[in-house]
């Protein structure tokens, strides 16, 4: 790899390089790349499209002036967050409170190494994939905790303080549920686990097995919880802790913890996708087509299937903020160890049961689940509907206009 | 046993009034927002909806003033600045100044019911947003014009009998105390 990178920059004016210092620095640069035109623009976009839905669901309309409906509303934001001061507070300690958004944000940028966007594109094929990206998004505790404690502030550590607790505790039922997953898996590597899945809905680990179904709704839950969403936002508690643990922060180092935040909804969205939606699996033959002799198109179309699929869940993960109150803390630690922590454990050992029964799956067992959910769902379309008939609420316009 | 009962009604609670919310929030996020969006995107112009009597800014048809200067001194907050000036030679009376200062206007209506020939009227304007102080004052006068004089047996000019008929329909419908 060294001497490759060597090789490529023989012709330009880098050459006079050594080796040993290219491969590091060409690393860096890609990981800039990356970062600036991956990352940003998605987190930036899920910035965009979160105050969008929530402001429809709010009937109003959200930003929609800079650039076409608004796409480049997190751009104006980021300019203007530069532009700012950087307030430190003079009893703040110092080192701790600039390195803080930068581990919040590097637990989160870590993910992206074992994110499978296509049967080929993904960064690092980990054998332990999952098992690392449950690791790597503890990191952000640490970072908040740093945040809260170094800011000076004791509204800024309490909400550091009570992101800890959220956090470390619904890890259990997330890590229960993926287990649940990979029992059934028999892999921790994330391909692995896509490749156990088929394309269609029917044969997705979502609908393998009833505990499959709520086993889910656990980790979702639990994720939000550990992305600090509501209904689990109490370190953020806008209207409580003035900002929780991002009191102090101002400018660029504020928009961090967002960034962050955003760009953690997709990554939910996405470990979701591959655990329990089948990832990047499409069919073999489209209209006839066989996919496989072009790979180009195969390998655009996995991403764009995957891509959708994450993006599904961060849509409702932006629903449910715009639907449900905030948790009390103490309620917040009600639900965990006693709701879903117990929860977890027999979704668990259902599929381990089952799995004794029937090694390769059952698949009465997976039409019975799918077509329950199917059942489920077109009750909430009705449910929708009359929703959109009946309730109108009453609104006294000016009779003017 | 009850606790069993209540643990489950717990669970049953969550989901069901989870699942009810979402399908609300969903039906909203479906129609069309509420929200107007004052002033580019409105159906009708505002100007157009508003109603008769309205008291927007305050304009002056030059036209039609005599210079009797009852609006200046009706004014409670003295906004509108007069200037007569006399011709020594042809011993006519000319405007030299006629400013409106629309920041300090309460838009209280004496001044257009003071004027004897509905000269000075309310327009259905509102939007006199200014970068600076000094152009919330409206000059009507920039060139020394001089003051109507009403002919007896009413105005020829068509262009004036219209001028006097405006004025004289406002003041009618608008100026004047309502009929109990």
């Amino acid at each position: 790899m060294e001497s490759g990178i060597h090789q490529l920059l023989q012709g330009t004016i880098l050459e006079g390089l050594p080796p040993g210092l290219a491969y590091p620095l060409s690393l860096i640069a890609v990981a800039f790349a990356v970062l600036s035109f991956f990352v940003a623009p998605l987190a930036g976009l899920t910035s965009w499209l979160e105050r969008r839905v929530w402001a429809r669901m709010q009937s109003r309309v959200g930003p929609n002036r800079v650039g076409p409906q608004g796409v480049l509303q997190w751009l104006a934001d980021g300019v203007k967050n530069i532009q700012k001061e950087d307030i430190i507070p003079a009893a703040a300690d110092r080192r701790l409170f600039l390195l803080a958004p930068y581990i919040v944000f590097g637990g989160f940028f870590a993910t992206f190494v074992v994110i499978p966007f296509g049967s080929w594109a993904i960064v690092a094929d980990l054998n332990i994939g999952i098992l690392y990206l449950l690791a790597i998004t503890s990191l952000a505790v640490v970072g908040i905790l740093m945040a809260g404690w170094s800011s000076n502030n004791k509204w800024s550590l309490l909400g550091g303080m009570r992101s800890a607790a959220q956090i470390v505790s619904y890890e259990i039922p997330a890590g229960l549920s993926v287990l649940t997953v990979i029992f059934v898996a028999g892999s921790l590597s994330m391909q692995g686990i896509i490749k156990e899945q088929g394309w269609a809905p029917w044969d997705w680990f979502l609908f393998y097995n009833p505990f499959m179904l709520v086993a889910f709704f656990m980790f979702f839950t639990a994720a939000l919880a550990e992305g600090n969403r509501t209904p689990f936002d109490i370190p953020e508690a806008e209207s409580e802790l003035v900002a929780g643990y991002v009191t102090e922060y101002s400018g660029m180092r504020f928009l961090f913890f967002f960034f962050a935040e955003w760009g953690n909804l997709y990554v939910i969205g996405a470990i979701a996708a591959t655990l329990f939606m089948g990832g990047w699996q499409i069919p073999g033959t489209l209209f006839g087509v066989t996919l496989s002799e072009y790979p180009l198109v195969k390998g655009l179309l996995e991403f764009l299937v995957f891509f959708l699929k994450a993006y599904l869940w961060a849509f409702v993960a932006m629903w449910v903020r715009g639907t449900l109150p905030r948790v009390r803390v103490d309620q917040l630690m009600d639900m965990c160890w006693k709701y879903m922590v117990p929860i977890a454990f027999v979704c668990m050992f259902g599929t381990v049961c089952l799995l004794v029964i029937w090694p390769n799956g059952n698949p009465t067992l997976q039409m019975g689940t799918f077509g329950f959910s199917v059942v489920v769902l077109l009750y909430f379309v009705w449910r929708v509907i009359y929703q959109l008939l009946h309730s109108r609420p009453a609104l006294y316009l000016r009779p003017y206009i | 046993m009850s606790g069993i009962t209540e643990y489950f009604g717990n669970i049953k609670d969550t989901v069901s009034t989870i699942f009810e919310g979402m399908a609300i929030t969903f039906s909203h996020f479906v129609r069309r927002p509420s929200t107007i969006q004052y002033p580019d995107r409105i159906a009708t112009q505002v100007q157009a909806t508003l109603p008769l009597r309205y008291r927007g800014i305050l304009e002056v048809d030059m036209d039609i003033c005599t210079g009797c200067l009852a609006c200046e001194r009706v004014c409670p907050i003295a906004c509108i600045a007069i200037g007569i000036e006399m011709n020594k030679e042809t011993k006519q009376r000319d405007f030299t100044q006629f400013d409106i200062d629309i920041c300090k206007c309460m838009y209280c209506g004496l001044c257009m019911e003071a004027c004897p020939t509905g000269s000075i009227r309310h327009s259905q304007e509102f939007e006199g947003a200014c970068n600076n102080p000094a152009g919330l004052v409206r000059h009507f006068v920039t060139e020394t014009i001089p003051l109507y004089k009403p002919k007896k047996g009413g105005e020829t000019e068509p262009r004036m009998v219209q001028k006097v008929d405006i004025g004289k329909t406002y003041m009618d419908e608008i100026a004047g105390p309502e009929e109990a």
